[in-house]
């Protein structure tokens, strides 16, 4: 039982990254914009976090600061992209080289130095239930994960702002003829996005590991925008992908620890199929979560109506308003 | 104060070719306000990042071992950006062909032929063609993001070239490290002249941009790659089909990083160790984007983005500026470089607001 609680905690750490920057990603979509620089403002979010909560000793002051340094980094991507209509996926990409370049740079004097790490936080009440009691016990930005996706689906579907967004998401053009200013919305989602992505940054330099490596983010962005596609750009859909992805990431983590042995009183399939997983190379099982995104890729990707009916129809075209 | 774009009527030939200098010179501004921030002499910061290299005749010699990868991949990439094929796993193509072409060297490691390089080449380039295969049929077929799985690829390369090196490939001699026997010198590629770094995937490279400008500019092959790139509409009703396009795009790419990886390993290196992945596969997209997506401009280009990590080497040395900048300064260069493409397709004004108001009431 205990085994079970952990690993469960275990996949609600290696999850909540992926949520946080998925959720972000999923309204600048929303909006018709395609930003490739979740990897690079995330781990701009973890090199803030990690150097503000070390100056300042406040881990919420960290986690704040990358918040703020996760929009304003996306400011570069929105300037381009809707001032200046240049191409959307190949700024994207500039954004995440020099998202990864600037880190590496202003983190080079936190490598080895040990962080601050973001303590959990007991919902009183519900923290000291039987059973489900550890899940009320963990770092505020897990709580917030939640909230925030509760949040992003009401405002999307159950708000006149909301609607907005989705038509400017859906036909720039015709929003605009109705006098939406498409690219200020646009500018707010792009920085909503990146503000998430620096919380997810955050994370994982004040919670997952509370320390600064280069390049500590290793495709966590990339696999935040394979999940709005996997999600079909619904927010519920996102929490599913998040933990699913998060479940693959701490089985194939625990497949590299464990001694099947251990699992010989399981059912003699399941032992048969732990012994194998634990007897591959380590490098196969790291592998797996990202073979897992292409294949989750391909599936959804196959179901044609699926993917037509939700797609933003505006989505990563560029826009220019005619006077 | 707004910035207004109007649409020109064609792009400017002119600033098509002064966009790239002109993002260069830009990239040398913020340099300069780097530097200062870094608490270094901002000019001569400078000078030994970008002149410097240039008048010593080894560190000329190391641009050019340098660029062979870059240009090898970014031509590639030209003609799957050229038909909005998003290509970005071009580093694990890269490792793929190492990969591939470090099979022969480390299967057949006695083997003196002069046929064996010839065939390790040709392995390297099927390695990363079959890898790029993988992205290009999952969007043909399946309508799968090419973005998102080429990328995934990347890292799963890396893994399998990791698990190689330290498993069943590691050299028995080699203390433990990672890495495979370094190769017999029928399995290394000649080198340019005697007693230098410079090889023959130099040459290749050369070559292979030529024929690409060749193609892509003077037959039917390039002009179908154009056509669908700006409008599959237009390439649809045209009878061209994109999905193949896609396939094509994609193995061509492939085939060139996968050279690009077997020519470090048999060129440069001289063995498949833990360290071919290097980031050649994404600056290789800025030098695409820098050479305006043209294979001959990209020659200059790759030479360019060479530079600045020859002289990244020798800031390190000289004034302590960390290795990082160098990237910092790639990265800014592809953003100024996309900035500044904007003015080849529009005219750019700034309006104050309230003439913005009342041109608004005139229409």
């Amino acid at each position: 039982m205990e085994v079970w609680v952990s690993i469960l905690l275990s996949i609600c750490a290696a999850s909540t990254p992926l949520l946080l920057a998925a959720t972000g990603e999923l309204v600048v979509e929303r909006s018709g914009v395609l930003n490739l620089g979740v990897e690079g403002m995330m781990i701009i979010g973890a090199v803030t976090a990690f150097s503000v909560a070390q100056a300042s000793g406040s881990v919420y002051g960290g986690a704040g600061a990358a918040i703020f340094a996760g929009a304003a980094f996306s400011l570069l991507f929105a300037f381009l992209t809707l001032t200046l209509v240049a191409n959307q996926v190949a700024t994207g990409l500039a954004l995440t080289i020099l998202g990864l370049g600037l880190s590496g740079m202003i983190g080079e004097s936190f490598v080895g130095l040990p962080g601050l790490k973001l303590d959990a936080v007991a919902i009183p009440g519900l923290s000291g239930l039987p059973v489900v009691g550890p899940f009320f016990n963990q770092d505020p930005l897990f709580y917030t994960s939640i909230v925030l996706v509760v949040a992003v689906a009401w405002f999307l579907f159950q708000t006149k702002a909301g609607l907005t967004l989705r038509a400017v998401g859906d036909s720039h053009d015709s929003a605009h003829a109705l006098g939406i200013n498409v690219i200020a919305v646009r500018y707010f989602a792009i920085m909503f996005g990146g503000a998430c992505a620096g919380l997810a940054g955050a994370y994982l330099s004040l919670v997952v590991v509370p320390q600064w490596t280069e390049g500590m983010t290793a495709g966590r962005g990339w696999i935040a925008l394979a999940l709005v596609v996997f999600a079909s750009w619904r927010p519920w859909r996102v929490l599913l992908g998040a933990y699913l992805f998060g479940a693959i990431t701490i089985a194939q983590f625990h497949a590299q620890a464990t001694d099947a042995s251990e699992f010989s009183h399981l059912p003699q399939w399941l032992f048969a199929i732990i012994a194998w997983a634990t007897s591959l190379p380590a490098q196969f099982l790291t592998s797996l979560p990202y073979l897992a995104t292409i294949v989750v890729l391909v599936l959804i990707a196959g179901n044609r109506r699926l993917t037509m009916i939700n797609t933003p129809a505006s989505l990563g075209k560029s826009f220019v308003p005619d006077r | 104060m707004i910035l207004q774009l109007e649409k020109r009527p064609q792009a400017s030939p002119l600033l098509s070719v002064l966009s790239p200098l002109l993002a260069l010179l830009l990239t040398a501004a913020a340099g300069l306000i780097m530097f200062a921030i870094l608490g270094k002499a901002p000019f001569s910061a400078l000078y030994t990042y970008f002149i410097e290299p240039l008048t010593d005749p080894w560190m000329r010699e190391q641009i050019l071992v340098k660029a062979t990868p870059l240009i090898l991949i970014a031509v590639g990439l030209s003609i799957c950006f050229r038909s909005s094929n998003w290509n970005i796993g071009a580093e694990g193509q890269y490792l793929m062909g190492g990969l591939f072409g470090a099979m022969l060297p480390v299967y057949f490691y006695e083997l003196q032929s002069s046929l064996l390089l010839p065939a390790m080449l040709l392995m390297g380039m099927l390695g990363g063609a079959l890898y790029a295969f993988v992205p290009a049929i999952l969007k043909a077929r399946f309508n799968t993001n090419e973005i998102l799985s080429s990328l995934m690829l990347v890292y799963v390369a890396q893994q399998l070239v990791d698990w190689v090196v330290r498993g069943p490939w590691r050299d028995p001699g080699g203390f433990g490290f990672p890495g495979t026997r370094s190769f017999n010198e029928s399995a290394t590629l000649p080198k340019l002249w005697q007693y230098g770094d410079a090889h023959w995937g130099a040459v290749l490279a050369i070559v292979s941009a030529l024929i690409m400008w060749f193609v892509l500019s003077k037959t039917l092959q390039g002009f179908k790659v154009t056509v669908i790139g700006t409008s599959p509409r237009a390439g649809r009703f045209a009878g061209f089909s994109a999905g193949r396009l896609t396939v094509v795009a994609f193995l061509v790419s492939g085939a060139l990083a996968g050279l690009a990886g077997i020519g470090e390993v048999a060129g440069s290196v001289g063995k498949l160790d833990d360290k071919l992945s290097l980031g050649y596969g994404f600056s290789a997209i800025i030098v695409a984007f820098l050479g305006r997506l043209n294979p001959l401009g990209i020659v200059a280009a790759g030479l360019v983005l060479a530079l600045s990590y020859i002289g990244g080497e020798a800031a390190q040395i000289s004034l302590g500026i960390s290795d990082r900048a160098t990237r910092v300064f790639q990265g800014l260069l592809l953003f100024f470089v996309l900035a500044c493409d904007t003015l080849i397709h529009y005219k750019i004004s700034l309006t104050g607001l309230r003439q913005q108001k009342s041109q608004g009431a005139a229409g």
